[in-house]
Protein backbone atom coordinates (compact mmCIF):
# COMPACT_ATOMS: atom_id res chain seq x y z
CA UNK A 1 0.00 0.00 0.00
CA UNK A 2 3.17 2.43 0.88
CA UNK A 3 4.66 1.37 -2.31
CA UNK A 4 1.68 2.22 -4.56
CA UNK A 5 1.32 5.32 -2.28
CA UNK A 6 5.17 6.21 -3.12
CA UNK A 7 4.71 5.40 -6.67
CA UNK A 8 1.77 7.35 -7.34
CA UNK A 9 3.18 10.24 -5.31
CA UNK A 10 7.13 10.35 -5.84
CA UNK A 11 8.90 11.83 -2.84
CA UNK A 12 8.91 14.97 -1.29
CA UNK A 13 5.54 15.99 -3.72
CA UNK A 14 3.80 17.24 -1.01
CA UNK A 15 6.90 19.01 1.05
CA UNK A 16 7.92 20.89 -2.22
CA UNK A 17 6.99 24.29 -1.82
CA UNK A 18 7.32 24.98 -5.63
CA UNK A 19 4.19 22.13 -6.12
CA UNK A 20 2.21 23.77 -3.26
CA UNK A 21 2.01 27.53 -4.67
CA UNK A 22 1.57 25.46 -8.15
CA UNK A 23 -1.53 23.82 -6.90
CA UNK A 24 -3.13 26.77 -5.43
CA UNK A 25 -2.68 29.30 -8.65
CA UNK A 26 -2.96 26.52 -10.79
CA UNK A 27 -6.52 25.67 -9.05
CA UNK A 28 -7.69 28.97 -8.76
CA UNK A 29 -6.82 29.78 -12.74
CA UNK A 30 -8.50 26.88 -13.50
CA UNK A 31 -12.00 27.40 -11.39
CA UNK A 32 -11.83 30.94 -13.19
CA UNK A 33 -11.58 29.45 -16.49
CA UNK A 34 -14.16 26.94 -16.13
CA UNK A 35 -16.74 29.73 -15.00
CA UNK A 36 -15.88 32.06 -18.03
CA UNK A 37 -15.47 29.34 -19.81
CA UNK A 38 -19.13 28.25 -19.57
CA UNK A 39 -20.27 31.52 -21.14
CA UNK A 40 -17.42 30.97 -23.90
CA UNK A 41 -18.64 28.11 -24.92
CA UNK A 42 -22.32 28.87 -25.12
CA UNK A 43 -21.60 31.97 -26.72
CA UNK A 44 -19.24 30.35 -29.19
CA UNK A 45 -16.77 32.91 -28.82
CA UNK A 46 -13.95 30.09 -28.30
CA UNK A 47 -12.13 32.26 -30.78
CA UNK A 48 -11.92 35.23 -29.18
CA UNK A 49 -10.95 33.62 -25.84
CA UNK A 50 -7.78 32.22 -27.92
CA UNK A 51 -7.19 36.08 -29.68
CA UNK A 52 -7.01 37.00 -25.85
CA UNK A 53 -4.58 34.51 -24.74
CA UNK A 54 -2.19 36.03 -27.67
CA UNK A 55 -3.20 39.55 -26.24
CA UNK A 56 -2.02 37.72 -23.03
CA UNK A 57 0.80 36.69 -24.52
CA UNK A 58 2.08 40.07 -25.96
CA UNK A 59 1.19 41.65 -22.20
CA UNK A 60 3.30 38.65 -20.38
CA UNK A 61 6.20 39.47 -22.31
CA UNK A 62 6.17 42.94 -22.53
CA UNK A 63 6.30 43.01 -18.28
CA UNK A 64 9.13 40.50 -18.68
CA UNK A 65 10.87 42.85 -20.70
CA UNK A 66 10.74 46.02 -18.80
CA UNK A 67 10.87 43.76 -15.44
CA UNK A 68 7.17 43.84 -14.16
CA UNK A 69 5.54 40.57 -13.27
CA UNK A 70 4.13 38.66 -16.24
CA UNK A 71 0.87 38.16 -14.39
CA UNK A 72 0.34 41.94 -14.75
CA UNK A 73 1.56 42.16 -18.38
CA UNK A 74 -0.97 39.28 -19.05
CA UNK A 75 -4.14 40.77 -17.22
CA UNK A 76 -3.29 44.21 -18.18
CA UNK A 77 -2.90 43.98 -21.81
CA UNK A 78 -5.88 41.45 -21.87
CA UNK A 79 -8.52 44.15 -20.96
CA UNK A 80 -7.28 46.47 -23.18
CA UNK A 81 -7.98 43.74 -25.71
CA UNK A 82 -10.93 42.65 -24.55
CA UNK A 83 -12.21 46.47 -24.77
CA UNK A 84 -10.72 46.94 -28.33
CA UNK A 85 -12.44 43.68 -29.65
CA UNK A 86 -15.52 44.71 -27.87
CA UNK A 87 -15.10 48.57 -29.88
CA UNK A 88 -14.66 46.22 -33.23
CA UNK A 89 -17.91 44.61 -32.89
CA UNK A 90 -17.50 40.95 -31.22
CA UNK A 91 -21.14 41.08 -30.53
CA UNK A 92 -22.28 40.15 -34.51
CA UNK A 93 -20.93 36.85 -35.97
CA UNK A 94 -18.72 38.79 -38.60
CA UNK A 95 -17.68 41.62 -36.93
CA UNK A 96 -16.73 38.91 -33.86
CA UNK A 97 -14.72 37.35 -36.64
CA UNK A 98 -13.18 40.41 -38.19
CA UNK A 99 -12.68 41.84 -34.46
CA UNK A 100 -11.07 38.38 -33.50
CA UNK A 101 -8.76 38.05 -36.26
CA UNK A 102 -7.17 41.44 -36.31
CA UNK A 103 -6.75 41.53 -32.79
CA UNK A 104 -4.55 38.15 -32.47
CA UNK A 105 -2.55 38.94 -35.64
CA UNK A 106 -1.35 42.20 -33.89
CA UNK A 107 -0.29 40.65 -30.37
CA UNK A 108 1.32 37.61 -31.76
CA UNK A 109 3.61 40.62 -33.66
CA UNK A 110 4.01 42.29 -30.68
CA UNK A 111 4.75 39.21 -29.06
CA UNK A 112 7.45 38.20 -31.64
CA UNK A 113 9.08 41.38 -30.92
CA UNK A 114 9.06 41.56 -26.86
CA UNK A 115 10.28 38.17 -27.07
CA UNK A 116 13.03 39.06 -29.32
CA UNK A 117 14.45 42.06 -27.62
CA UNK A 118 14.20 40.05 -24.14
CA UNK A 119 15.96 37.04 -25.88
CA UNK A 120 18.73 39.87 -27.37
CA UNK A 121 19.03 41.51 -24.00
CA UNK A 122 19.91 38.13 -22.03
CA UNK A 123 18.25 38.94 -18.99
CA UNK A 124 15.77 35.90 -19.08
CA UNK A 125 16.92 32.72 -20.49
CA UNK A 126 13.55 30.26 -21.43
CA UNK A 127 11.50 33.36 -21.54
CA UNK A 128 9.65 32.42 -25.08
CA UNK A 129 8.76 29.04 -23.27
CA UNK A 130 8.04 30.79 -20.04
CA UNK A 131 5.11 33.00 -21.35
CA UNK A 132 4.09 31.38 -24.93
CA UNK A 133 3.51 27.88 -22.81
CA UNK A 134 3.35 28.58 -18.80
CA UNK A 135 5.86 27.25 -15.99
CA UNK A 136 3.86 27.20 -13.32
CA UNK A 137 6.19 25.77 -10.97
CA UNK A 138 8.21 28.88 -11.12
CA UNK A 139 5.80 30.88 -9.60
CA UNK A 140 6.48 32.08 -6.17
CA UNK A 141 4.12 32.39 -3.34
CA UNK A 142 3.98 36.41 -3.35
CA UNK A 143 2.22 35.98 -6.93
CA UNK A 144 -0.50 34.12 -4.94
CA UNK A 145 -2.67 37.19 -3.10
CA UNK A 146 -2.63 38.54 -6.70
CA UNK A 147 -3.96 35.89 -8.00
CA UNK A 148 -6.71 35.21 -5.74
CA UNK A 149 -7.58 39.00 -5.96
CA UNK A 150 -7.87 38.72 -9.80
CA UNK A 151 -10.23 35.93 -9.69
CA UNK A 152 -12.64 37.08 -6.94
CA UNK A 153 -13.44 40.12 -9.11
CA UNK A 154 -13.70 37.73 -12.28
CA UNK A 155 -16.47 35.11 -10.61
CA UNK A 156 -17.61 38.13 -9.12
CA UNK A 157 -18.58 40.03 -12.18
CA UNK A 158 -19.75 36.83 -13.67
CA UNK A 159 -22.51 36.72 -11.03
CA UNK A 160 -23.66 40.15 -10.85
CA UNK A 161 -24.33 39.73 -14.41
CA UNK A 162 -25.46 36.02 -14.64
CA UNK A 163 -29.37 36.38 -15.39
CA UNK A 164 -28.70 38.70 -18.01
CA UNK A 165 -25.61 37.17 -19.34
CA UNK A 166 -27.28 34.00 -19.79
CA UNK A 167 -30.09 35.32 -21.15
CA UNK A 168 -28.08 36.75 -24.23
CA UNK A 169 -26.38 34.24 -24.30
CA UNK A 170 -29.21 32.32 -25.23
CA UNK A 171 -30.86 34.97 -27.38
CA UNK A 172 -29.26 38.60 -27.87
CA UNK A 173 -33.14 39.18 -29.41
CA UNK A 174 -34.50 37.85 -26.25
CA UNK A 175 -32.31 39.70 -24.02
CA UNK A 176 -33.11 43.06 -25.81
CA UNK A 177 -36.46 42.89 -25.45
CA UNK A 178 -36.46 42.15 -21.45
CA UNK A 179 -34.38 45.33 -21.45
CA UNK A 180 -31.35 43.95 -20.87
CA UNK A 181 -28.29 45.95 -21.77
CA UNK A 182 -27.20 43.60 -23.57
CA UNK A 183 -24.26 45.09 -25.09
CA UNK A 184 -22.88 46.66 -21.62
CA UNK A 185 -23.26 43.01 -20.07
CA UNK A 186 -21.23 41.48 -23.04
CA UNK A 187 -18.63 43.87 -22.20
CA UNK A 188 -18.38 43.03 -18.77
CA UNK A 189 -18.20 39.35 -19.60
CA UNK A 190 -14.94 40.03 -22.09
CA UNK A 191 -13.38 41.42 -19.10
CA UNK A 192 -13.79 38.72 -16.84
CA UNK A 193 -12.69 36.42 -19.68
CA UNK A 194 -9.65 38.76 -20.30
CA UNK A 195 -8.85 38.49 -16.41
CA UNK A 196 -9.64 34.55 -16.78
CA UNK A 197 -7.39 34.25 -19.86
CA UNK A 198 -4.44 36.12 -17.86
CA UNK A 199 -4.96 34.11 -15.04
CA UNK A 200 -4.48 30.60 -16.92
CA UNK A 201 -1.85 32.05 -18.90
CA UNK A 202 0.03 32.25 -15.55
CA UNK A 203 -0.53 28.80 -15.51
CA UNK A 204 -0.02 27.06 -18.64
CA UNK A 205 1.36 29.51 -20.89
CA UNK A 206 -0.90 32.15 -22.99
CA UNK A 207 -0.98 30.01 -25.27
CA UNK A 208 -2.34 26.87 -24.21
CA UNK A 209 -4.95 29.16 -21.79
CA UNK A 210 -7.90 27.93 -24.41
CA UNK A 211 -7.39 24.90 -23.73
CA UNK A 212 -8.16 25.77 -19.73
CA UNK A 213 -10.96 27.90 -20.53
CA UNK A 214 -12.47 25.73 -23.27
CA UNK A 215 -11.84 22.21 -22.60
CA UNK A 216 -13.32 21.69 -19.48
CA UNK A 217 -16.48 23.50 -20.35
CA UNK A 218 -17.23 22.20 -23.01
CA UNK A 219 -16.51 18.76 -21.55
CA UNK A 220 -19.05 19.66 -18.86
CA UNK A 221 -21.59 21.12 -21.23
CA UNK A 222 -21.99 17.58 -22.99
CA UNK A 223 -22.74 15.54 -19.61
CA UNK A 224 -24.92 18.04 -18.13
CA UNK A 225 -28.45 19.96 -18.33
CA UNK A 226 -28.43 22.52 -16.35
CA UNK A 227 -26.30 25.86 -16.12
CA UNK A 228 -25.42 25.72 -12.24
CA UNK A 229 -24.19 21.63 -12.82
CA UNK A 230 -21.88 22.37 -15.93
CA UNK A 231 -20.40 25.23 -13.76
CA UNK A 232 -19.88 22.79 -11.06
CA UNK A 233 -18.67 20.01 -13.15
CA UNK A 234 -16.12 22.18 -15.62
CA UNK A 235 -14.68 23.55 -12.09
CA UNK A 236 -14.32 20.24 -10.80
CA UNK A 237 -12.82 19.17 -14.56
CA UNK A 238 -10.38 21.99 -14.73
CA UNK A 239 -9.36 21.53 -11.25
CA UNK A 240 -8.71 18.28 -11.38
CA UNK A 241 -6.97 18.15 -14.55
CA UNK A 242 -4.71 21.11 -13.13
CA UNK A 243 -3.49 18.79 -9.81
CA UNK A 244 -3.18 15.68 -12.04
CA UNK A 245 -1.19 17.68 -14.40
CA UNK A 246 1.14 19.00 -11.48
CA UNK A 247 1.34 15.59 -10.01
CA UNK A 248 2.09 13.81 -13.81
CA UNK A 249 4.93 16.65 -14.33
CA UNK A 250 6.39 15.93 -10.96
CA UNK A 251 6.34 12.00 -10.84
CA UNK A 252 8.16 12.53 -14.81
CA UNK A 253 10.66 13.34 -13.27
CA UNK A 254 11.56 10.09 -11.64
CA UNK A 255 10.28 8.47 -14.99
CA UNK A 256 13.82 8.60 -16.85
CA UNK A 257 17.07 7.78 -15.37
CA UNK A 258 18.13 11.46 -16.77
CA UNK A 259 15.92 12.84 -14.33
CA UNK A 260 14.72 15.07 -17.06
CA UNK A 261 11.19 16.76 -15.89
CA UNK A 262 8.48 17.14 -18.93
CA UNK A 263 6.29 20.42 -18.97
CA UNK A 264 3.68 20.93 -16.28
CA UNK A 265 1.52 22.64 -19.50
CA UNK A 266 2.03 19.52 -22.00
CA UNK A 267 0.33 17.26 -18.81
CA UNK A 268 -2.35 19.65 -18.40
CA UNK A 269 -3.83 20.15 -21.55
CA UNK A 270 -3.31 16.10 -22.20
CA UNK A 271 -5.57 15.76 -19.05
CA UNK A 272 -8.43 17.77 -20.60
CA UNK A 273 -8.61 16.70 -23.61
CA UNK A 274 -8.67 13.11 -22.62
CA UNK A 275 -11.41 14.20 -20.38
CA UNK A 276 -13.19 15.54 -23.58
CA UNK A 277 -12.41 12.69 -25.58
CA UNK A 278 -13.55 9.93 -23.24
CA UNK A 279 -17.02 12.89 -22.33
CA UNK A 280 -17.65 11.63 -26.22
CA UNK A 281 -18.85 8.28 -25.16
CA UNK A 282 -22.01 9.31 -22.62
CA UNK A 283 -23.19 12.10 -25.11
CA UNK A 284 -22.98 9.67 -28.32
CA UNK A 285 -24.59 7.10 -26.43
CA UNK A 286 -27.14 9.98 -25.49
CA UNK A 287 -27.80 11.21 -29.36
CA UNK A 288 -28.03 7.97 -30.28
CA UNK A 289 -31.00 7.60 -27.86
CA UNK A 290 -32.22 10.67 -29.39
CA UNK A 291 -32.42 9.56 -32.39
CA UNK A 292 -34.03 6.49 -31.64
CA UNK A 293 -36.99 8.50 -30.07
CA UNK A 294 -36.80 9.92 -33.66
CA UNK A 295 -36.03 13.05 -32.96
CA UNK A 296 -33.64 14.56 -35.06
CA UNK A 297 -31.07 16.85 -33.40
CA UNK A 298 -30.47 19.85 -34.94
CA UNK A 299 -27.08 20.30 -35.98
CA UNK A 300 -25.98 23.79 -35.97
CA UNK A 301 -22.15 24.81 -35.41
CA UNK A 302 -21.75 26.74 -31.85
CA UNK A 303 -20.76 29.59 -33.09
CA UNK A 304 -23.32 30.25 -35.79
CA UNK A 305 -25.60 30.53 -32.43
CA UNK A 306 -26.10 34.26 -32.47
CA UNK A 307 -25.76 34.52 -36.30
CA UNK A 308 -29.99 34.84 -35.98
CA UNK B 1 -53.84 62.25 -30.66
CA UNK B 2 -57.48 61.07 -30.09
CA UNK B 3 -56.32 60.13 -26.56
CA UNK B 4 -59.73 62.50 -25.41
CA UNK B 5 -61.67 59.37 -26.40
CA UNK B 6 -59.41 56.99 -25.45
CA UNK B 7 -59.56 58.08 -21.70
CA UNK B 8 -63.44 57.28 -21.78
CA UNK B 9 -63.00 53.43 -21.72
CA UNK B 10 -59.97 51.07 -21.41
CA UNK B 11 -57.10 52.51 -23.50
CA UNK B 12 -56.04 50.74 -26.07
CA UNK B 13 -53.08 48.44 -25.62
CA UNK B 14 -51.05 49.27 -28.66
CA UNK B 15 -51.52 52.40 -30.71
CA UNK B 16 -49.32 53.21 -33.36
CA UNK B 17 -49.39 56.49 -35.06
CA UNK B 18 -47.82 57.78 -38.24
CA UNK B 19 -45.24 55.46 -37.96
CA UNK B 20 -42.33 55.43 -40.75
CA UNK B 21 -38.58 54.24 -40.80
CA UNK B 22 -35.97 54.68 -43.40
CA UNK B 23 -32.71 53.08 -43.59
CA UNK B 24 -30.24 54.14 -45.46
CA UNK B 25 -32.35 56.19 -47.28
CA UNK B 26 -34.97 53.49 -48.22
CA UNK B 27 -38.33 53.61 -46.65
CA UNK B 28 -39.20 50.41 -45.13
CA UNK B 29 -42.11 52.04 -43.20
CA UNK B 30 -44.45 54.36 -44.32
CA UNK B 31 -46.92 56.12 -42.38
CA UNK B 32 -47.97 52.80 -40.47
CA UNK B 33 -51.28 53.56 -38.10
CA UNK B 34 -53.82 51.00 -36.28
CA UNK B 35 -54.61 49.55 -32.65
CA UNK B 36 -54.64 46.79 -30.52
CA UNK B 37 -57.33 46.66 -27.71
CA UNK B 38 -57.04 44.48 -24.87
CA UNK B 39 -57.11 40.39 -25.46
CA UNK B 40 -57.52 40.72 -29.21
CA UNK B 41 -56.35 38.35 -31.99
CA UNK B 42 -54.33 40.13 -34.35
CA UNK B 43 -52.32 39.19 -37.50
CA UNK B 44 -49.54 41.10 -38.50
CA UNK B 45 -49.74 39.84 -42.34
CA UNK B 46 -47.14 40.72 -45.37
CA UNK B 47 -45.34 39.39 -47.98
CA UNK B 48 -41.13 38.72 -46.95
CA UNK B 49 -39.60 41.85 -46.68
CA UNK B 50 -42.97 44.15 -46.10
CA UNK B 51 -41.42 45.59 -42.82
CA UNK B 52 -43.51 43.38 -40.56
CA UNK B 53 -40.07 42.74 -38.24
CA UNK B 54 -39.27 46.48 -38.57
CA UNK B 55 -42.36 47.14 -37.13
CA UNK B 56 -42.39 44.61 -34.17
CA UNK B 57 -38.66 46.21 -33.40
CA UNK B 58 -40.49 49.57 -33.15
CA UNK B 59 -43.38 48.54 -30.80
CA UNK B 60 -40.59 47.07 -28.67
CA UNK B 61 -38.30 50.11 -28.62
CA UNK B 62 -35.28 48.12 -29.97
CA UNK B 63 -35.52 50.21 -33.29
CA UNK B 64 -36.22 53.85 -34.25
CA UNK B 65 -38.68 55.45 -35.55
CA UNK B 66 -38.13 58.19 -37.99
CA UNK B 67 -41.33 59.47 -37.30
CA UNK B 68 -44.77 58.65 -35.59
CA UNK B 69 -45.82 57.43 -32.04
CA UNK B 70 -46.37 54.16 -30.21
CA UNK B 71 -47.98 53.52 -26.98
CA UNK B 72 -48.48 50.91 -24.69
CA UNK B 73 -51.38 51.18 -22.59
CA UNK B 74 -51.79 54.83 -23.04
CA UNK B 75 -48.27 54.97 -22.75
CA UNK B 76 -45.43 56.65 -24.27
CA UNK B 77 -43.48 53.25 -24.68
CA UNK B 78 -40.53 52.93 -22.34
CA UNK B 79 -37.56 50.36 -22.86
CA UNK B 80 -37.75 47.74 -21.25
CA UNK B 81 -41.54 47.30 -20.99
CA UNK B 82 -42.82 44.43 -18.77
CA UNK B 83 -46.54 45.01 -20.66
CA UNK B 84 -44.99 43.41 -24.02
CA UNK B 85 -43.72 39.67 -24.31
CA UNK B 86 -41.86 38.85 -27.02
CA UNK B 87 -41.30 35.89 -29.35
CA UNK B 88 -38.48 36.67 -32.06
CA UNK B 89 -38.16 35.13 -35.40
CA UNK B 90 -35.80 32.06 -35.47
CA UNK B 91 -34.11 31.21 -32.03
CA UNK B 92 -31.28 28.86 -32.41
CA UNK B 93 -30.99 26.66 -29.17
CA UNK B 94 -28.17 24.83 -29.90
CA UNK B 95 -28.42 21.09 -28.58
CA UNK B 96 -25.48 21.54 -26.06
CA UNK B 97 -27.25 24.74 -24.66
CA UNK B 98 -27.18 23.67 -20.99
CA UNK B 99 -30.92 24.35 -20.36
CA UNK B 100 -33.75 22.76 -19.50
CA UNK B 101 -37.04 24.14 -20.76
CA UNK B 102 -38.23 25.46 -17.39
CA UNK B 103 -35.05 27.45 -16.63
CA UNK B 104 -35.60 29.35 -20.43
CA UNK B 105 -38.74 29.82 -18.86
CA UNK B 106 -37.50 31.08 -15.65
CA UNK B 107 -35.28 33.83 -17.50
CA UNK B 108 -38.42 35.34 -18.78
CA UNK B 109 -39.56 36.12 -15.44
CA UNK B 110 -36.16 37.70 -14.09
CA UNK B 111 -33.58 37.30 -16.67
CA UNK B 112 -33.37 41.75 -16.61
CA UNK B 113 -32.21 41.51 -12.88
CA UNK B 114 -28.77 41.08 -11.95
CA UNK B 115 -27.25 38.63 -9.62
CA UNK B 116 -27.96 35.00 -8.87
CA UNK B 117 -31.63 34.20 -8.50
CA UNK B 118 -32.17 32.60 -5.48
CA UNK B 119 -34.15 28.95 -5.09
CA UNK B 120 -38.49 29.87 -4.53
CA UNK B 121 -40.68 28.04 -4.27
CA UNK B 122 -42.74 30.75 -5.63
CA UNK B 123 -40.58 31.30 -8.50
CA UNK B 124 -40.36 27.43 -9.58
CA UNK B 125 -44.43 26.74 -9.22
CA UNK B 126 -44.90 30.10 -11.36
CA UNK B 127 -42.18 28.52 -13.90
CA UNK B 128 -44.63 25.52 -13.63
CA UNK B 129 -47.95 26.78 -14.19
CA UNK B 130 -47.18 28.83 -17.18
CA UNK B 131 -45.33 25.70 -18.70
CA UNK B 132 -49.10 23.44 -17.87
CA UNK B 133 -50.69 26.07 -19.79
CA UNK B 134 -48.95 25.91 -23.05
CA UNK B 135 -49.29 21.88 -22.47
CA UNK B 136 -45.16 22.06 -22.17
CA UNK B 137 -45.32 19.90 -19.12
CA UNK B 138 -43.93 16.58 -20.69
CA UNK B 139 -40.66 18.24 -21.66
CA UNK B 140 -40.54 20.82 -19.06
CA UNK B 141 -36.71 19.26 -18.29
CA UNK B 142 -36.04 18.06 -21.18
CA UNK B 143 -32.95 20.42 -22.94
CA UNK B 144 -34.14 23.45 -24.96
CA UNK B 145 -31.62 22.77 -28.04
CA UNK B 146 -32.93 18.89 -28.34
CA UNK B 147 -36.73 19.93 -28.64
CA UNK B 148 -38.63 19.80 -31.59
CA UNK B 149 -39.66 23.36 -33.53
CA UNK B 150 -43.28 23.24 -32.12
CA UNK B 151 -41.82 22.37 -28.81
CA UNK B 152 -39.37 25.47 -28.70
CA UNK B 153 -41.90 27.58 -30.10
CA UNK B 154 -44.19 26.66 -27.02
CA UNK B 155 -41.11 27.21 -24.50
CA UNK B 156 -40.46 30.59 -25.76
CA UNK B 157 -44.21 31.16 -25.66
CA UNK B 158 -44.08 30.53 -22.15
CA UNK B 159 -41.06 32.54 -21.61
CA UNK B 160 -42.76 35.67 -22.95
CA UNK B 161 -45.95 35.31 -20.76
CA UNK B 162 -44.58 34.62 -17.69
CA UNK B 163 -43.96 38.27 -16.69
CA UNK B 164 -47.74 38.68 -17.45
CA UNK B 165 -47.33 41.43 -20.35
CA UNK B 166 -50.79 42.58 -21.87
CA UNK B 167 -49.28 42.27 -25.61
CA UNK B 168 -47.67 39.40 -27.37
CA UNK B 169 -45.56 40.38 -30.33
CA UNK B 170 -44.70 37.15 -32.43
CA UNK B 171 -42.64 36.79 -35.22
CA UNK B 172 -42.96 34.61 -37.70
CA UNK B 173 -43.70 31.86 -35.19
CA UNK B 174 -44.92 29.43 -37.68
CA UNK B 175 -41.96 29.40 -40.62
CA UNK B 176 -40.28 26.09 -40.07
CA UNK B 177 -43.28 24.82 -38.21
CA UNK B 178 -44.80 21.85 -40.07
CA UNK B 179 -48.64 22.58 -40.82
CA UNK B 180 -50.22 20.66 -37.83
CA UNK B 181 -47.56 21.73 -35.21
CA UNK B 182 -48.32 25.18 -36.70
CA UNK B 183 -52.23 24.80 -35.98
CA UNK B 184 -51.83 23.72 -32.12
CA UNK B 185 -49.60 27.02 -31.60
CA UNK B 186 -52.11 28.61 -33.36
CA UNK B 187 -54.62 27.33 -31.27
CA UNK B 188 -53.00 27.86 -27.98
CA UNK B 189 -52.34 31.23 -28.76
CA UNK B 190 -56.02 31.47 -29.65
CA UNK B 191 -56.76 30.50 -26.02
CA UNK B 192 -54.84 32.30 -24.20
CA UNK B 193 -55.71 35.65 -25.71
CA UNK B 194 -59.05 34.88 -24.43
CA UNK B 195 -58.17 32.92 -20.86
CA UNK B 196 -55.23 35.05 -19.68
CA UNK B 197 -57.00 38.29 -21.51
CA UNK B 198 -53.58 39.05 -23.26
CA UNK B 199 -53.57 40.95 -26.78
CA UNK B 200 -51.57 39.04 -30.00
CA UNK B 201 -49.79 40.59 -32.07
CA UNK B 202 -48.36 37.59 -34.99
CA UNK B 203 -46.60 38.15 -37.89
CA UNK B 204 -46.73 35.87 -40.71
CA UNK B 205 -46.49 35.86 -44.71
CA UNK B 206 -49.17 33.20 -44.79
CA UNK B 207 -52.93 34.35 -43.79
CA UNK B 208 -54.85 31.49 -43.95
CA UNK B 209 -54.31 29.62 -40.95
CA UNK B 210 -54.98 32.74 -38.88
CA UNK B 211 -58.35 33.40 -40.74
CA UNK B 212 -60.46 31.63 -37.75
CA UNK B 213 -58.75 33.52 -34.95
CA UNK B 214 -57.69 37.05 -36.24
CA UNK B 215 -60.39 39.79 -34.63
CA UNK B 216 -58.62 41.83 -37.16
CA UNK B 217 -55.81 42.12 -39.69
CA UNK B 218 -52.81 44.73 -40.32
CA UNK B 219 -52.01 44.02 -43.94
CA UNK B 220 -48.43 45.53 -44.28
CA UNK B 221 -46.84 45.63 -47.94
CA UNK B 222 -44.18 48.36 -49.68
CA UNK B 223 -44.17 49.77 -46.18
CA UNK B 224 -47.48 50.48 -45.84
CA UNK B 225 -50.90 49.29 -43.97
CA UNK B 226 -54.15 48.77 -43.80
CA UNK B 227 -56.05 47.49 -41.17
CA UNK B 228 -59.48 46.37 -39.77
CA UNK B 229 -61.30 43.06 -39.95
CA UNK B 230 -60.04 40.77 -42.31
CA UNK B 231 -62.87 40.66 -44.53
CA UNK B 232 -62.50 44.94 -44.99
CA UNK B 233 -58.83 44.62 -45.38
CA UNK B 234 -58.15 41.44 -47.15
CA UNK B 235 -60.11 43.45 -50.58
CA UNK B 236 -58.88 43.99 -54.16
CA UNK B 237 -58.88 47.98 -54.14
CA UNK B 238 -57.61 47.76 -50.56
CA UNK B 239 -54.97 45.32 -51.07
CA UNK B 240 -54.18 47.25 -54.70
CA UNK B 241 -53.45 50.25 -52.95
CA UNK B 242 -50.92 48.88 -50.60
CA UNK B 243 -49.20 47.07 -53.15
CA UNK B 244 -49.34 50.10 -55.65
CA UNK B 245 -50.98 47.94 -58.49
CA UNK B 246 -53.35 45.58 -59.10
CA UNK B 247 -54.05 42.83 -57.27
CA UNK B 248 -56.83 39.72 -56.83
CA UNK B 249 -58.04 38.48 -53.91
CA UNK B 250 -59.56 34.67 -54.84
CA UNK B 251 -61.58 32.69 -52.65
CA UNK B 252 -60.70 28.67 -53.71
CA UNK B 253 -62.17 25.91 -51.57
CA UNK B 254 -62.14 28.41 -48.14
CA UNK B 255 -58.78 29.57 -48.61
CA UNK B 256 -57.75 33.47 -49.63
CA UNK B 257 -55.45 34.09 -52.35
CA UNK B 258 -53.85 37.21 -52.80
CA UNK B 259 -52.60 37.18 -56.14
CA UNK B 260 -50.81 39.96 -58.60
CA UNK B 261 -53.22 40.26 -61.65
CA UNK B 262 -51.52 42.30 -64.82
CA UNK B 263 -54.16 44.53 -66.54
CA UNK B 264 -54.85 42.46 -69.87
CA UNK B 265 -55.30 39.35 -67.70
CA UNK B 266 -52.40 37.68 -69.33
CA UNK B 267 -52.40 35.25 -66.64
CA UNK B 268 -51.65 35.71 -62.68
CA UNK B 269 -48.57 35.77 -60.88
CA UNK B 270 -47.95 34.57 -57.44
CA UNK B 271 -47.13 37.73 -55.63
CA UNK B 272 -47.25 35.94 -51.65
CA UNK B 273 -45.85 32.80 -50.76
CA UNK B 274 -49.70 31.83 -49.31
CA UNK B 275 -50.60 32.14 -53.28
CA UNK B 276 -48.97 28.66 -53.19
CA UNK B 277 -51.12 27.04 -50.66
CA UNK B 278 -54.00 26.31 -53.28
CA UNK B 279 -53.39 22.96 -54.32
Amino acid sequence: MHQLWTWVFEPGFFSSAPVRVAAVTGGVAAVVSAVTGVFTVMRGQSFGGHALGDVSAAGGSGALLVGLNPLLGFVGLGIIGAGVMDTIGVRRVRGRDLATGIVLGAAIGLSALFLYLTSVSGATTGAPAQILFGSIFTITSATIPAVVILSVIAVASIAAVWRPLLLSSVSPDLAAARGVPVRLVGLLYMLALAVSVGLSSLAVGAILSTALLIGPAATALRLTRTVGWALAVACLLGAGATWLGILLAYDSYYWSAAHQGLPVSFFIVAVIFAGYLFSGFPAARAAAGRRDAAVPPPASPAHEKIAA
Amino acid sequence: MGLAEASATLPDVLQVGGVSVALGGRKILDDVSFTIGAGEFTGLIGPNGAGKTTLLRVILGLQRATAGTVAVLGQPRSRRNPSIGYVPQKVLLDSDLPMRARDLVALGMDGHRFGMPLPSRQRSEAVREMLHAVDADRFADARVGNLSGGEQQRVLIAHALISRPRLLLLDEPLANLDLRSGQEIISLLARIATSQHVAVLLSAHEMNPLLPVMDRVVYLAAGRAASGPADQVIQADVLSKLYGHHVDVLHVHGRVLVVAGTEDGEGADLTADHALEAG
